[in-house]
């Protein structure tokens, strides 16, 4: 019994290891090859761009805690970019009542995925479509606005300490406290670990998937209008590679596909990580074509690194 | 009692009816000689989606959560590729052709390894060698070359109106429903499908059949891929674009189950022309992209909500 807990305890430690080692193992080499990047402006400029990446990670995260997945996200961030761009520069109101209405559409389909039974992957690919064809009906050709507020508020410079790195830790820390601490968090997570028992138990599962669904569009908003107000343009495909970024940020961040077994801390190191790793491999000056196959490959390589670490786990 | 039985039976029946409606309002609203040309360019068209289609429908039935997310870019790989290979040199058509079974054989392999080995979902998997292929495909091939003439010919003729491009799509199309319905190995990836720890338990070798699964469906997109080029003068990085959501769409809309073990060529031959069919439409009426875009993917999650899915198969 005693041991049971022990090695418990100890994968659970190697779970958590794996989103700290992976990020230093980024870090140090970056560091080494440009030192810079350890200067408040260095850091401002590399950590800047992984805030809306955190943000469509933990979206990713709140769907993954429901066993579901979500091909949707990227281009969902690039409408909400969109729809920011435009309609919330114009007429505030009806912006905001846009993005409300995505948010509510969300919890819906996260509804209707357990109401019928249905494959998210099948359901998120066709919204993916949805999302982008609004995207471009909105914005035909790259442009757009920034309001004023939003660029504003992603410039903000604090003292000493980087904003981009005060803001990763508050939504990180918050993330952890309502999925891990609170007791609807471990409600909701306990729908993805055992759907049945939590029926039993008196939980509506329809609605948890709901209420997670809908974070994950509220979530996904947050990721849109922070990445508008760093680029300070829009464009209806600027954020299609979240969707890749968003799931590997999770499972570098020590989650699992299924059972509800997730980590709001590790994917937002994962998702820094991954942030780094993308300027890490411009400095090295790599040839655009080879970039996003080297992606492909870093993706493989966690996803084997996760397999070692858990085989080890299993093992003692 | 009866008639939900036999639409269980032939779930590419909405396909192909509707396939059939949207022609018959084609032509009655545009006229019958441009109905008539409309059906010669649909059997043109309709075979690249059908060939990835078939492919993706292998993949889907195999199991719960099977997608196969790397056709984009395996189009794009196999497709410049056999382009470099043939150089616009007819006497190297056949070699064109093996090299593009060869990649389809390498690529289905790679994809079914990385799901094996690293035990990560088929999305996942086939989404991070995509990224990978692309970067090859990239690096290798700026400005494809020309397909060799008599390819290129083969591609744009037509008999009896009908493309035959068609006909080579039909005769795969029987082989594959051949293989499915009839053979060993393809009851055996129904079987899978359904369940696979009954299958094993049946004596069905599981795995086996999942990496034949993946393997045939990378050598039926590098078929496309080739049979694409010629269609088109050359092999582009962007031709296999479209197909991600077509390949997902036509299987879904004919009819297979999405959870597994239920496949469906007809379907697909009915999904492709209808779908086909809507897109020349839309076109006609001047729709921009953007609503094509959201028609194609409200069709996609209305069909899969209307058609649902079974408790024990769900993601």
């Amino acid at each position: 019994m005693i041991q049971a807990v022990m090695l418990r305890a100890r994968r659970l430690d190697l779970r958590s290891v794996l989103p700290v080692a992976s990020l230093f193992a980024v870090l140090v080499p970056m560091v080494a090859v440009q030192p810079n990047t350890f200067s408040y402006f260095g850091a401002v400029m590399l950590l800047n761009l992984g805030v809306p990446i955190v943000f469509a990670t933990l979206a990713q995260l709140a769907v993954i805690t429901a066993n579901e997945l979500d091909l949707s996200i990227g281009s969902f961030v690039s409408l909400v970019a969109c729809i920011g761009a435009t309609l919330l520069v114009r007429s505030p109101w009806l912006g905001w009542a846009a993005l409300a209405g995505c948010v509510v559409l969300y919890a819906l389909v996260g509804a209707l995925i357990e109401y019928r039974r249905i494959s998210s992957v099948v359901v998120t690919l066709g919204l993916s479509f949805v999302w982008n064809g609004l995207a471009v009906l909105l914005l035909p050709s790259p442009g757009g606005t920034s309001p004023g507020w939003l660029s504003t508020l992603m410039g903000f410079q604090s003292p000493v300490i980087p904003a981009p790195l005060l803001w990763t830790a508050a939504i990180g820390i918050g993330g952890h406290f309502l999925l891990m601490r609170s007791s609807v968090g471990v409600g909701l997570r306990g729908v993805g670990g055992n759907p049945g028992a939590m029926r039993r138990f008196g939980w509506s599962v329809i609605r948890s998937k709901a209420v997670l669904f809908g974070c994950a569009g509220l979530l996904g908003v947050c990721s849109g209008l922070t990445l508008l107000g760093l680029a300070t343009s829009a464009d209806a495909n600027i954020a299609l590679r979240y969707t890749l970024l968003s799931v590997a940020g999770v499972i570098l961040g020590g989650g699992e596909f299924v059972g509800g077994r997730v980590s709001a801390l590790g994917a937002v190191l994962g998702a820094i990580t991954l942030t780094l790793a993308s300027s890490f491999l411009s400095f090295l000056q790599i040839a655009p074509e080879w970039q996003i196959g080297l992606q492909g490959m870093i993706l493989i390589a966690v996803l084997s690194l996760r397999l070692v670490f858990r085989g080890k786990g299993a093992r003692r | 009692m009866r008639t939900t039985l036999a639409i269980r039976d032939t779930p590419w029946l909405w396909s192909v009816a509707g396939a059939l409606l949207v022609g018959v309002v084609t032509s009655a609203a545009l006229g019958l000689g441009t109905a008539a040309n409309m059906l010669s360019a649909t059997s043109a068209f309709v075979v690249f989606t059908v060939l990835v289609g078939l492919g993706q429908m292998l993949v889907v039935t195999s199991g719960p959560g099977n997608i196969d997310l790397s056709i984009p870019a395996t189009i794009a790989l196999s497709g410049s590729v056999a382009m470099r290979v043939m150089a616009t040199h007819d006497s190297a058509i056949v070699l064109g052709i093996a090299t593009v079974v060869v990649m389809g054989i390498v690529i289905g392999l790679f994809n079914y390894l990385l799901i094996r080995l690293l035990r990560i979902p088929p999305i996942i998997a086939t989404l991070s060698s995509s990224f990978v292929l692309q970067s090859i495909a990239i690096s290798l091939g700026r400005g494809g070359a020309a397909p060799p003439p008599a390819l290129e010919n083969f591609a744009l003729s037509r008999i009896e109106g009908l493309s035959s491009l068609a006909f080579v799509a039909l005769l795969i199309t029987i082989l594959t429903g051949g293989v499915l319905f009839r053979l060993v190995q393809g009851r055996s990836l129904s079987a899978v499908g359904q369940n696979a720890r009954a299958a094993n338990l049946a004596g069905v070798r599981v795995e086996w059949v999942r990496c034949a699964t993946y393997v045939a469906c990378s050598v039926l997109v590098a078929l496309c891929a080739l049979l694409l080029a010629a269609f088109s003068g050359g092999a582009t990085l962007d031709m296999g674009a479209d197909y991600m959501l077509l390949s997902v769409a036509v299987v879904v809309i004919g009819g297979t189950q999405v959870s597994g073990g239920r496949a469906s060529p007809t379907g697909v031959w009915g999904a492709a022309c209808f779908l086909f069919l809507i897109n020349a439409l839309l076109n006609a009426s001047g729709t921009g992209a953007g609503v094509r875009a959201i028609i194609y993917g409200a069709l996609i999650i209305g069909v899969t909500t209307i058609a649902g899915g079974s408790a024990a198969a769900r993601r």
